[in-house]
């Protein structure tokens, strides 16, 4: 073990490669730090900020952020499952997210993160913006409501696919996905249920025609046990509930 | 307006090819489209993504997320109110509807006749000499009545701004007290001769023994930065001058680039000379439009006798040019990382760092950036020894800051202080003689009230860029904070959920205090979101924009609790407005179809009894006290 | 030691907490040792009286839940609010994407089937607000219990520990949103 570089992150030593990010080192040894926006498939983005986590003192997104030997990394502290919560709060107030009626749910990255972070509810005013639905699209529904801006439909679309079907418009709380056509319909571009972008939503923004509820509920992903174990939405296999096609 | 198509491509075409058909250059491209055509339609933004060779989609993201490109018809004439708070202290808002009035227009939306648009914009950076407004983008100063009149008169009559009396355009300088940077005769080339002379290391040793620091506020050691772009590796490297000087109450850099322009711009080229950089770009702000030309014609002469382009001062070699661009109204692009995005034709999100610009900056090649006052500063020492520097100054902020002062005081305007200059001292000099608090450094900086007026201003206690706002003893601090929570809803770039969402969530708080709807709760559930904020945000501008909201709880309770209703809880909306819509569509208007709120309800209730001839009972009375 | 008085109401929810709470079955008598009922649907008692904890499931949609709201709020002196609805504003809120006029115009002006068209305007009908609301956003809220419906393991973890008075933990599988 001798010279291997290493950080320790809620003092547990954890090896990394020079070019690591900490997330990275973190999922290579084993520890799960919340995340929404990040993919192992994708350059990191930093935008959702869930990852938080305290570098020497000060706080950085885990994502962003390059290991280093020595670092004293913290995560699990109450002071940052409080931030972690605000931000979820957030998110949850900006959107409509409505759990109940949407087929994602047990299923959802976001609300699995929440559950991870103790969210019981979200004490912020809810936006409750106007957003539409897109069903214009054979195979696919996209439901802007549920959108969380973290991009990797974007990324996907234009970084893989070689696509670019999704973009962001606007800027500040008027920021918004859109679809990349003058009709700005997802029926109008050539996506495909097969796009690496329809398996990354970590949401219930990019829905799948003609299948949903498939598992019911006290089975679903997230049912039983937590995202820290079950792991990623996009990483689980269609079969239990995920995103990839296997 | 409507545009033949032929012309319109004729039009984009012409703009697209003067730029080189360069992706770099598509802000600029959009500026000038839009300066052609007064908004940039559907249509002109496929030609200009067709001639360029972009998408659409990356022209569109541009030309949506800059407050001055607009996507939507505005008129030939467009004018907005600077909205800062020191011109909403001078009367802005009275002159913004008087305007509208006169034209006919409501706020934001296009006249009719497609000839005029009137609306806000954040600080135009004319705090000293407002209230001011932008036309067509350039700076109208001391506005009143008379000059509005006269200007609605202007736009009835399609008068060219060529034809409008040319005092409105006056901007002056104000320079109230100068030091060594303003006070001090600087022959032009002086620092380039003292660079050619003595070498590039023997610079960096001057500006190490000067302690010099980023002088737009955050401080970096500014010999750090040019010694790290100067090793880094590859033979491309870019200098970059950030005028994007968004922070409101702040105008020093304008000063600077009106009346020292030389000054910056030969420490740009020292800077090029040092790190090795052949290419230079002075990020300007849309708002400083007028300063264009003029500083085009400076870098000309400066061409002209040999102190830019090639070979300068005769050294073969030692090529160095500077290119001007235009912002078009972002203020997250005074971030370093955003401003290089901006330079680069993009939206200006701020980018993931590390890497930093001094490796990975402008096309990610290496590339110093830095503040004007910075660069105006990095000429005097090279031209006058580190030692010379270091003498001014505390022992960790060396040599001295201009302060932009505005606001309520005498004497607004530009103030330069060695630093460890005490608030008190500042306050004494411009004439505020009844501050009850100062704005420093922004929105984004510290809120004072007159207990920290002993407090100093350097890095190590009240670090600045510049921006002094006076409150005096009649204004309502809320005003400011509410004008601030505003601010940073506008401006924040939407990338991250801590700034996206808080600005929004934490103004809406704001307004409910500061019109008489909040409770105790909501002053917790601020400091809450203000502390998310804080640890959560990507960059600079989410992190600091909880700061006023935060430090005025602290240094003017007083003034967010004298709001307050005496319950412990407010509903977040107006209950009884809710029932408005339901009370049209059934046209109901009995009792039920209302909902007084609980408190104005009591208040009504004891302000009945208390009107009643007959007298109280003890009772009667006791009750009473209990209601507010 | 007396019992804890406890009032309970649907707003604009479905009941389906109610239900839940019907689902702790024989914990039930366990329970009324412990508490008694004041306003309830359980007890059929119309007014409330001064009560320890009030639980109210469903969201805010017209001038009735708000009176009702303020009411409980008034005489408890804890408030949960239990559920999607109460939590978040859930399901009904999905008319909050449509202006209250085209909900109308949808159910009583425009809708298949309709003799004698009009928008129903008797004051014994409640008005609707113009947007569907959680009960955080009228009044200050103590505890939530999320779920749709919140299983009856996780009502009697919530009300054992909130009558025990240690902080509200719910194990993994009790917490859910729907």
């Amino acid at each position: 073990m001798s010279g291997e570089l290493s950080f320790t992150l809620d003092n547990q030593p954890v090896p990394f490669q020079d070019g690591q990010t900490i997330m990275e080192a973190a999922r290579a040894a084993g520890v799960y730090i919340p995340h929404l926006c990040f993919n192992p498939d994708f350059a990191p983005h930093g935008s959702c900020r869930v990852c938080l986590v305290k570098v020497n003192g000060r706080t950085q997104a885990s994502c962003t952020t390059p290991a280093m030997a020595g670092q004293v990394v913290q995560s699990e502290t109450e002071e940052l499952r409080d931030i972690r919560r605000g931000i979820l709060e957030m998110m949850f107030v900006e959107g409509n997210h409505i759990c109940p009626a949407c087929e994602k749910s047990g299923a959802c990255q976001l609300q699995a993160v929440a559950y991870y972070v103790g969210m019981l509810a979200s004490p912020f005013t809810y936006f409750y913006p106007r957003r539409a639905l897109d069903a214009s699209h054979p195979d696919v529904v996209i439901d802007f409501n549920r959108c969380i801006l973290c991009e990797l439909c974007v990324r996907a679309s234009r970084d893989m696919d070689g696509k670019n079907v999704f973009a962001v418009q606007n800027r500040g709380i008027q920021a918004h996905l859109v679809i990349n056509t003058p009709s700005g319909k997802l029926g109008a571009t050539t996506f495909s249920i097969t796009d690496k972008a329809a398996q990354v939503c970590p949401t219930g923004a990019i829905m799948m025609k003609n299948q949903g509820y498939g598992s019911p509920i006290g089975l679903r992903l997230y049912d039983r046990e937590s995202v820290k174990i079950v792991g990623d939405v996009a990483q689980a296999p269609e079969s239990a509930g995920g995103r990839r096609h296997e | 307006m409507s545009v033949e198509p032929s012309t319109l491509g004729q039009t984009v075409s012409e703009i697209v090819q003067r730029h080189g058909n360069l992706p770099t250059r598509l802000l600029q491209i959009l500026r000038e489209v839009q300066d052609s055509l007064t908004w940039l339609s559907p249509e002109a933004m496929d030609a200009v993504a067709k001639e360029v060779g972009l998408s659409l989609d990356k022209v569109r993201r541009v030309a949506e997320f800059y407050s001055f490109l607009y996507t939507t018809p505005r008129g030939s004439y467009d004018i907005l109110f600077s909205d800062n708070i020191t011109d909403r202290m001078l009367g802005n808002r009275q002159l913004l509807h008087y305007l509208c009035d006169k034209l006919k227009v409501s706020i934001g939306q296009p006249r009719a006749d497609g000839r005029v648009t009137v609306g806000v914009t954040s600080c135009t950076g004319m705090c000293d000499q407002g209230p001011a407004a932008l036309v067509n983008g350039y700076a109208l100063t001391s506005l009143d009545k008379p000059r509005l009149d006269r200007i609605a008169a202007l736009v009835n009559q399609l008068a060219p701004l060529s034809e409008w009396p040319q005092e409105y355009f006056e901007v002056t300088t104000n320079i109230r007290r100068a030091d060594i940077l303003l006070g001090r005769h600087f022959a032009d080339g002086a620092a380039l001769r003292a660079v050619l002379k003595r070498g590039p290391d023997a610079m960096l040793e001057e500006l190490v023994k000067s302690g010099l620091r980023g002088q737009g506020g955050a401080g970096f050691k500014l010999a750090l930065k040019w010694i790290s772009c100067r090793k880094a590796p590859g033979a491309v490297k870019y200098v970059v001058c950030n005028a994007d000087e968004g922070e409101p109450g702040t105008f020093k850099d304008r000063v600077l680039m009106q009346e020292y322009a030389d000054l910056v711009f030969e420490g740009m080229t020292l800077c090029g000379r040092v790190i090795g950089a052949r290419q230079g770009f002075v990020y300007l702000r849309g708002e400083y439009r007028y300063l264009l030309e003029p500083l085009k014609a400076t870098l000309q002469r400066r061409r002209e006798i040999g102190l830019l382009g090639k070979n300068i001062l005769g050294e073969p070699g030692f090529d160095f040019d500077i290119d001007i661009h235009l912002g078009a109204g972002a203020y997250v692009c005074g971030e370093e990382s955003a401003l290089i995005e901006s330079l680069e034709g993009k939206h200006g999100v701020p980018r993931i760092r590390p890497p930093f610009p001094t490796t990975h900056g402008y096309l990610n090649k290496p590339t110093v950036v830095n503040n004007v006052e910075t660069f105006a500063v990095t000429a005097k020492i090279a031209a006058e020894g580190g030692a010379w520097f270091a003498s001014r100054g505390t022992l960790e902020s060396k040599g001295t800051k201009l302060l932009s002062v505005s606001g309520d005081c005498e004497r607004p305007g530009i103030y330069e202080y060695p630093f460890g200059v005490t608030v008190r001292r500042v306050l004494e000099d411009c004439g505020a003689r009844d501050a009850q608090g100062v704005q420093m450094a922004g929105p984004a900086g510290h809120t004072i009230s007159s207990k920290q007026y002993d407090r100093r201003i350097c890095f190590d206690d009240l670090s600045t860029g510049g921006s002094f706002m006076v409150f005096a003893k009649h204004r309502d601090i809320l005003d400011g904070m509410r004008n601030f929570a505003h601010f940073f809803v506008h401006e924040s770039c939407g990338f991250c959920t801590p700034c996206r969402v808080g600005t929004s969530l934490l103004c809406d708080l704001v307004d409910k205090v500061h019109t008489g709807h909040g409770a105790r709760a909501d002053l917790d559930e601020m400091r809450r979101l203000g502390r998310i904020m804080k640890a959560g945000s990507h960059c600079g501008l989410g992190q600091t924009a909880p700061n006023s909201v935060l430090d005025s709880l602290d240094q003017f309770p007083e003034a967010w609790t004298r709001r307050l209703r005496s319950t412990s809880y407010e509903p977040a909306f107006d209950l009884d407005a809710s029932l408005g819509e339901a009370r049209r569509l059934s046209g109901r208007d009995d009792p039920g179809a209302h909902l007084p709120d609980e408190y104005s309800a009591m208040v009504r209730l004891a302000g009945l009894l208390t009107e009643r001839e007959a007298p109280l009972s003890d009772d009667e009375r006791n009750l009473l006290g209990a209601l507010p | 030691m007396s019992k804890l008085k406890v009032a309970t109401c649907s707003l604009a929810g479905c009941f389906g907490c109610h239900m839940s709470i019907l689902d702790l079955d024989e914990r039930l008598f366990t329970l009324v040792d412990l508490v008694e009922f004041d306003r309830s649907p359980i007890t059929d008692i119309k007014q409330i009286g001064a009560c320890d904890v009030g639980i109210i499931e469903g969201g805010v949609c017209n001038a009735e839940n708000v009176h009702v709201l303020r009411e409980f709020r008034g005489h408890c002196n804890i408030l949960v609010s239990m559920g999607a609805c109460a939590i978040t504003g859930g399901v009904p809120t999905m008319r909050n994407r449509f202006t209250l006029k085209e909900c109308l115009d949808e159910s009583y002006l425009s809708g298949i089937g309709l003799v004698d068209a009009q928008v129903p305007n008797d004051p014994e009908i409640p008005l609707l607000l113009s947007k569907v609301h959680p009960l955080h956003e009228v009044v200050k809220i103590d505890y939530f219990l999320p779920g749709c419906p919140p299983s009856a393991d996780a009502i009697w973890t919530f009300l054992n520990e909130l009558l025990s008075g240690r902080p509200i933990a719910l194990p993994y599988t009790q917490l859910h949103y729907d």
